[in-house]
């Protein structure tokens, strides 16, 4: 069971009002449980959460690099289980997308593949939030984002998501889930999960960035509801490599979505754009089709 | 003390075994592969008690170093060359975390052109990262220092990482007579490994932190100190060592023939043997030439340099390196020592990519410092320009 008491990240720290990324480490530490070793990797987490002297993380946090989170947490396992201490405490790494899909993915590749137990949970704000919005691997077709910004030329970001969770699905992973920000509850048992299960684990979060894609900050948890009621975000589980769970519903088109982000708007003004819009709404179709998630 | 011939990479491999890492992380690469490879075996056979990782690069090797020690476990690992520039991230950030990683390096050549064989570019090249790097002469030295560089990095007055760094091929693959020391030796001057901080649940705190303009300044400056005090600590912690293991590494330079000398070679590593012999020669020849050994590279012993270089007329420093468009890194630093002496300094880049030098190129190169021609590469083949 989640102990919802447990509150190890603090208030006071330096997210945007409305910050996706900040309410989801809230909720991953809950679901954690009370002797976590947290690391993370450089970005906008790393930096409103740790100006010296000053921190939200009432947890052992340690942070390193942009690209090596995966291979601090190896080392500190390894540590942890010569000194026996693997029993008590749990490693969880919590980075954003593009220190997990991008320029960490060696890293995290490696880890996976020796089997070290910990728990990686990817924050997945979909571009380089930090830096000023910039794509990354995990950015949304047809984004704008100030490195691929829509233009006469560019209607924005012209590949789809990274599909990393798939990829740590093929190295054996035990546990691989997804979750949203959005429906805490599930984002909570699926970290718990996590963290009970021995060997290395993923979860890919879905949190909306108020600043990176144009809302307003108090709209963060409608617009994680409305990622999955399109089907653009699946919440799903992998144990074992075989698909255990996936959120079902009752699929709406993906235009609601995509008008509530000026990311997109480029979509709609001066006129609609049927064919990439078409395009998006393949996706999220495919991704209905893949995990089954249509209510008939 | 019993003598063993062993080749340089597997007595460095069981001195390590001697210090007691809880956590190894390396990448193979050549010339440092008997280390790891040896490392591997001793844990594989139950003879050190240690996680060992197999990572996937060298960039996860030394990150995993970071997460093992700041964990609470003494660590080791050892690379070279193209390993530690993939590294250098991770060699910056290890530094500044104030972690006692120690890592043998088996000193190689930089690319490009590829090439495997030594030089010291690649320590060199991490000069300004703030690790401690120590020269070894000989595979005696080099496994002493490894055994040293942890009791000087883990004091918590210190807390910094070195680098152990000892010739590629020349002396990480020669078969040398070593003394191998007793565990009860090395646990007796080393002890357990008390980390100043750890991340443990039990006692929160946040590690790797960022730093505003208001504090990152003094955390340069902080760090800076540390380094300088290390050299007071590799003294003193050099005599501790000659009273439990009989070998004195109380000076962060040696000297050999250079209290009358007129002229004074200064060079680092294994080089040093082949410049003793060298001089053994041109004394014979009636010159008198002298041997300034630099043991420590960082903290660089400026004031003991200038002090042993007062009395000679011309200085030859040999460089295993280049900073390309200004002169050896050594050099520059001999340089800055002596800085309002009137001692006359050539630099000689030599040796690079694993180009022999022997004895004849010593006393050639003397001979041109007599003739006030340095500051240039020594033994070009003029065909291949």
């Amino acid at each position: 069971m989640v102990d919802r008491s447990i509150e190890n990240f603090e208030c006071g720290h330096r997210a945007c009002g409305g910050c996706g990324a900040s309410s989801a480490v809230r909720m991953i530490l809950k679901g954690a449980g009370q002797n976590t070793i947290v690391v993370s990797p450089t970005g906008c987490l790393e930096v409103f959460s740790t100006p010296y002297p000053e921190t939200a993380w009432k947890t052992p946090w340690i942070h390193s690099l942009f690209e090596n989170a995966s291979a601090v947490a190896s080392g500190i396992e390894a540590s942890l289980k010569k000194q026996g201490r693997l029993e008590k405490e749990k490693i969880l790494v919590i980075g954003g997308d593009g220190a997990t899909v991008d320029i960490g993915t060696l890293c995290i590749s490696g880890a996976f593949e020796r089997g070290h137990d910990f728990t990686y949970v990817c924050y997945d704000n979909e571009a380089y939030m930090n830096t000023g919005i910039q794509r990354s691997g995990s950015t949304p077709y047809d984004a704008d984002t100030t490195t691929s910004p829509a233009g006469a030329c560019s209607t924005g970001n012209n590949r789809p998501k990274k599909d990393l969770p798939q990829i740590l699905v093929a190295h054996g992973s035990p546990y691989v889930a997804t979750a949203t920000m959005a429906y805490p509850a599930d984002l909570m048992k699926k970290v718990e999960r996590a963290m009970n299960t021995p060997g290395p684990c993923y979860i890919q979060v879905h949190a909306p960035c108020c600043t990176g894609w144009g809302f307003d900050g108090s709209m963060t948890m409608e617009i994680g509801r409305m990622a999955v009621a399109c089907g653009l975000w699946v919440n799903y589980e992998m144990i074992d490599e075989e698909l255990a769970s996936a959120k079902k519903v009752k699929r709406v088109p993906v235009d609601d979505y995509l008008k509530a982000q000026k990311r997109f708007r480029h979509l709609f003004k001066p006129t609609r754009n049927e064919a990439e819009i078409a395009k998006i709404q393949a996706i999220a179709d495919a991704n209905a089709k893949k995990y089954g998630i249509d209510i008939e | 003390m019993t003598l063993q011939i062993m080749e340089g990479s597997i007595a460095i491999a069981e001195t390590v075994r001697l210090c007691r890492p809880q956590v190894i992380s390396a990448y193979p690469i050549t010339p440092q592969t008997h280390i790891v490879e040896g490392l591997a075996s001793i844990v594989a056979d139950g003879r050190l008690d240690a996680e060992y990782i197999c990572v996937e690069s060298e960039f996860s090797a030394l990150s995993a170093c970071i997460g093992a020690s700041a964990a609470g476990s003494r660590v080791y690992s050892a690379t070279t060359s193209q390993g530690l520039a993939l590294m250098t991230e991770v060699v910056f950030n290890s530094a500044g975390m104030r972690l006692p990683i120690v890592m043998g390096i088996a000193n190689r050549a930089i690319s490009a052109p590829l090439s495997i064989w030594n030089d010291q570019q690649d320590s060199i090249m991490m000069r300004d990262s703030g690790w401690l790097q120590l020269y070894a002469e000989d595979n005696q030295e080099a496994l002493d220092m490894h055994i040293l560089a942890y009791k000087v990095c883990e004091d918590h007055d210190i807390l910094l990482p070195a680098f152990v760094c000892f010739d590629g091929f020349i002396l990480s693959h020669v078969y040398e007579p070593v003394d191998i020391p007793t565990q009860e030796q090395v646990d007796k001057f080393l002890g357990e490994f008390k980390p100043y901080q750890k991340l443990d649940v039990n006692d929160p705190i946040s590690f790797g932190m960022y730093a505003t303009p208001e504090y990152y300044l003094e955390f340069r400056y902080e760090h800076d100190a540390a380094v300088k005090r290390a050299a007071d600590a590799l003294r003193k912690y050099g005599k501790e060592f000659k009273d439990v293991f009989g070998r004195d590494y109380s000076e962060l330079i040696t000297t050999y023939k250079l209290d009358d000398a007129e002229t004074a070679i200064v060079a680092m590593g294994s080089i040093c043997g082949t410049v003793k012999d060298a001089i053994d020669e041109m004394r014979k020849d009636g010159k008198k030439v002298g041997l300034l050994s630099i043991r420590c590279f960082r903290p660089f012993p400026s004031t003991d340099i200038a002090k042993a270089l007062s009395k000679v007329n011309t200085v030859v420093v040999l460089d295993k390196n280049v900073s390309l468009g200004a002169k050896g890194a050594v050099a520059i630093e001999v340089k800055e020592a002596c800085y309002g002496s009137d001692v006359k300094i050539y630099d000689y880049i030599l040796g690079l990519g694993g180009r022999d030098v022997r004895k004849k190129d010593i006393k050639a190169i003397v001979d041109l410092a007599e003739k006030g021609k340095g500051d240039m590469f020594y033994g070009l083949r003029q065909e291949v320009l």
